[in-house]
């Protein structure tokens, strides 16, 4: 069989190299045949297909789906039948009020958790690194990590059920009769509402790359600079924090391409208790205005936008973390 | 960890030399202070409040399921303080009925879900893991595209009611069966295992089916189970997509059950779940519905602490390495 003579012939110096096995491979494909390549690789080939058929049909189908966005869409006649009206659902979108409010909700939202939420797993980490005694450490970290894995549905029922108008906080202050409020419905304090239920669901698992970056400085720097005299905000200023910043950038870059997603499921959940004028995002204004009013053209040209604008966001932020030296994203490999 | 810090640290405290000293913390560093009495307060006190903030709803919760009647009125709501325990609200919600009904679908979502896609992108990263085979570059690009660039709510939305999935439990289970994320954490693990064994396996005569199934997946357990465990949470916690495409609230999963019953206070026909005592005023649901919210979290209770020490394992080498 031809394709074991090829992995003979590269199999002695794979193993003698064993480190870089990669280097001895770029020659090879170059100068083995297709053909050849084939009845080596297939069985490989095969195995990504069953990936390939579900992406092929739920991601890459939907895509070209899009084209909706510029059809006056009706689902009893279908895509084939529905008339193209050009980009007139986009300029209905961008003159839209409300379209225009749900992006500046979804942006204060960003803006609002970047500042608040952002810095916390960073701090926790920090916090938890400098407990010394790794029985006590694991267990906190089990502990902070658990809510990472409960739905929206139950974290936004925990929340209502402590600080909900029959909440458990209510029902300490009415019986000491210190008068009652109802955090979940009330609107100017909401934007505080989804940030500390993000904070109380996903910040303890945030910390867990950070921990991750810190056990990989090397204590020989913390030791060398106690000699050199540094006490120790000068040891996190310039060992510590340094140590941090390609996870930090990292995060920051995810961060902004997601600029426009902000907690869909957390969103919809509590829309209907706190309204819509301060609970309106880009995403549960494509959803109400597609599948609740059934504006299938307008609300896909809103979601495509964003899909659009979001794209752009990490590919620029990519850009600018390699601009500034960073690693970013992904390279070019 | 340098060799020369750490052997002085478990000796110290035996020493007599420094009575008034406390006892040196034996996984301190010898060139780090000692911390300042208030500060170390200061930091048991923060640790102890953010763990208190992720368990006490949760003993609350739990406790408030399995309270009696009497004790919730007396507590006005939400028990704090244990008192006269039943088991009545699990006994009512597990009985038959849309909750058990719910959870049945959860489970089986969950379940089909998670095998299918665990398989899928194991296969797949398996796949992609040898450098330089064919056509493993752009099979790779298909699988980034998907993270960076999203079809969106309304064109998957048509193709699966196009499908004619609504109302079916393959309508909760296919969208979403394939993340570019977990197959890329898997593909860092197997394309960080030493070459020469496979290698060696391959010289013998072993195709790539063997090689996977005897060798590589063997060797992965960890970072398998962990995929697992995102894909079966995944499954186990989403709700939207039942809202989306669910109609017939016989199919509705346990999470939706949660958000009507629970969160938004539908009665729940012939459980007592959102009706209110007349006479005391006191919501006589409360134990069901708590119970209801214990049941969603279960599951993850019991599998999270046997995958829980492998996280850092897996997680890692997909976040920072990918």
């Amino acid at each position: 069989m031809t394709s074991s003579t090829t992995t003979v012939a590269t199999a002695p110096e794979a193993v003698a190299t064993a480190p870089r096995p990669q280097r001895s491979t770029p020659p090879l494909r170059r100068t083995v045949p297709l053909r050849t390549r084939w009845q080596r690789d297939r069985s490989l080939v095969v195995m990504t297909l069953p990936a390939l058929l579900l992406l092929g049909v739920f991601a890459y189908v939907p895509m070209a789906g899009n084209i909706v966005a510029w059809q006056d869409y009706s689902p009893y006649v279908g895509i084939a039948e529905s008339p193209f009206v050009a980009w007139d659902n986009f300029a209905r979108v961008l003159g839209s009020p409300a379209f225009l409010h749900a992006v500046r909700n979804t942006l204060v939202i960003t803006g609002f958790q970047l500042v608040f939420y952002f810095p916390i797993p960073i701090a926790l980490a920090l916090l938890l690194n400098s407990v010394l005694t790794p029985a006590i450490r694991t267990t906190i970290q089990s502990i902070v990590y658990l809510p990472h894995f409960f739905s929206w549905v139950l974290v936004v029922t925990i929340f209502q059920q402590m600080f909900g108008g029959a909440g458990l906080v209510n029902q300490i202050l009415t019986r000491n009769g210190w008068g009652s409020f109802d955090l979940m419905t009330n609107p100017d304090t909401f934007l505080l509402l989804i940030t500390s239920q993000a904070i109380w669901k996903d910040a303890g698992w945030g910390i867990i790359i950070f921990l991750a970056a810190l056990s990989t400085v090397d204590p020989a720097l913390y030791e060398a600079s106690v000699v050199d005299g540094a006490n120790r905000w000068r040891r996190m200023w310039h060992i510590t924090l340094p140590a941090l910043r390609p996870v930090v950038v990292l995060l920051l870059i995810l961060r902004l391409g997601d600029a426009l997603t902000v907690g869909f499921e957390q969103l919809i959940l509590q829309r209907g208790a706190v309204g819509a004028q301060v609970s309106e995002v880009i995403d549960t204004f494509v959803y109400y205005q597609g599948v609740i009013n059934g504006d299938w053209g307008f609300a896909t040209a809103a979601g495509l936008m964003k899909g659009v604008i979001s794209l752009l966001l990490v590919l620029g932020a990519n850009k600018l973390a390699h601009a500034f030296g960073e690693a970013g994203v992904y390279q070019r490999a | 960890m340098t060799t020369v810090s750490t052997p002085t640290g478990p000796q110290t405290p035996a020493l007599p030399v420094a009575p008034r000293r406390r006892p040196r913390n034996r996984h301190r560093p010898v060139w780090q202070e000692q911390p300042s009495l208030p500060g170390a307060v200061a930091k048991g006190l923060v640790l102890t409040l953010i763990c208190l903030a992720v368990l006490f709803p949760l003993y609350t919760v739990v406790l408030t399921s399995i309270s009696t009647q009497a004790t919730i009125t007396e507590a006005g709501g939400l028990v704090t303080v244990p008192g006269e325990i039943t088991l009545a609200a699990y006994r009512q919600i597990l009985a038959g009925g849309i909750v058990t009904r719910a959870t049945m679908v959860s489970i089986g979502v969950t379940t089909v879900g998670t095998l299918l896609s665990t398989t899928v992108s194991v296969l797949c990263a398996y796949g992609l893991s040898r450098p330089s085979s064919l056509w493993h570059r752009p099979i790779l690009f298909v699988l980034v595209i998907t993270m960076f660039f999203s079809a969106g709510m309304i064109p998957t939305y048509l193709l699966v009611s196009g499908l004619g999935l609504i109302d079916t439990y393959w309508a909760l289970i296919l969208p979403g069966a394939v993340s570019a994320f977990n197959v890329l954490i898997l593909r860092n693990f197997f394309m960080g295992l030493d070459p020469a064994i496979t290698e060696a396996a391959r010289i013998d005569g072993a195709g790539d089916w063997r090689i996977l199934g005897r060798i590589v997946l063997p060797m992965s357990k960890a970072v398998v189970a962990v995929v697992a465990l995102f894909y079966g949470v995944g499954y186990w916690n989403a709700f939207f997509n039942a809202m989306l495409y669910i109609n017939d609230n016989a199919k509705w999963p346990l999470q939706l059950v949660l958000r009507s019953y629970v969160l938004q206070g539908v009665t729940l026909p012939g459980s007592g779940v959102g009706q209110v005592d007349v006479a005391t005023g006191a919501v006589t649901g409360l134990p069901v519905k708590m119970a209801v919210m214990v049941l969603a979290v279960v599951p993850i209770l019991v599998v999270y602490p046997f995958v829980q020490r492998h996280f850092t394992k897996g997680v890692i080498f997909g976040a920072v390495k990918g």
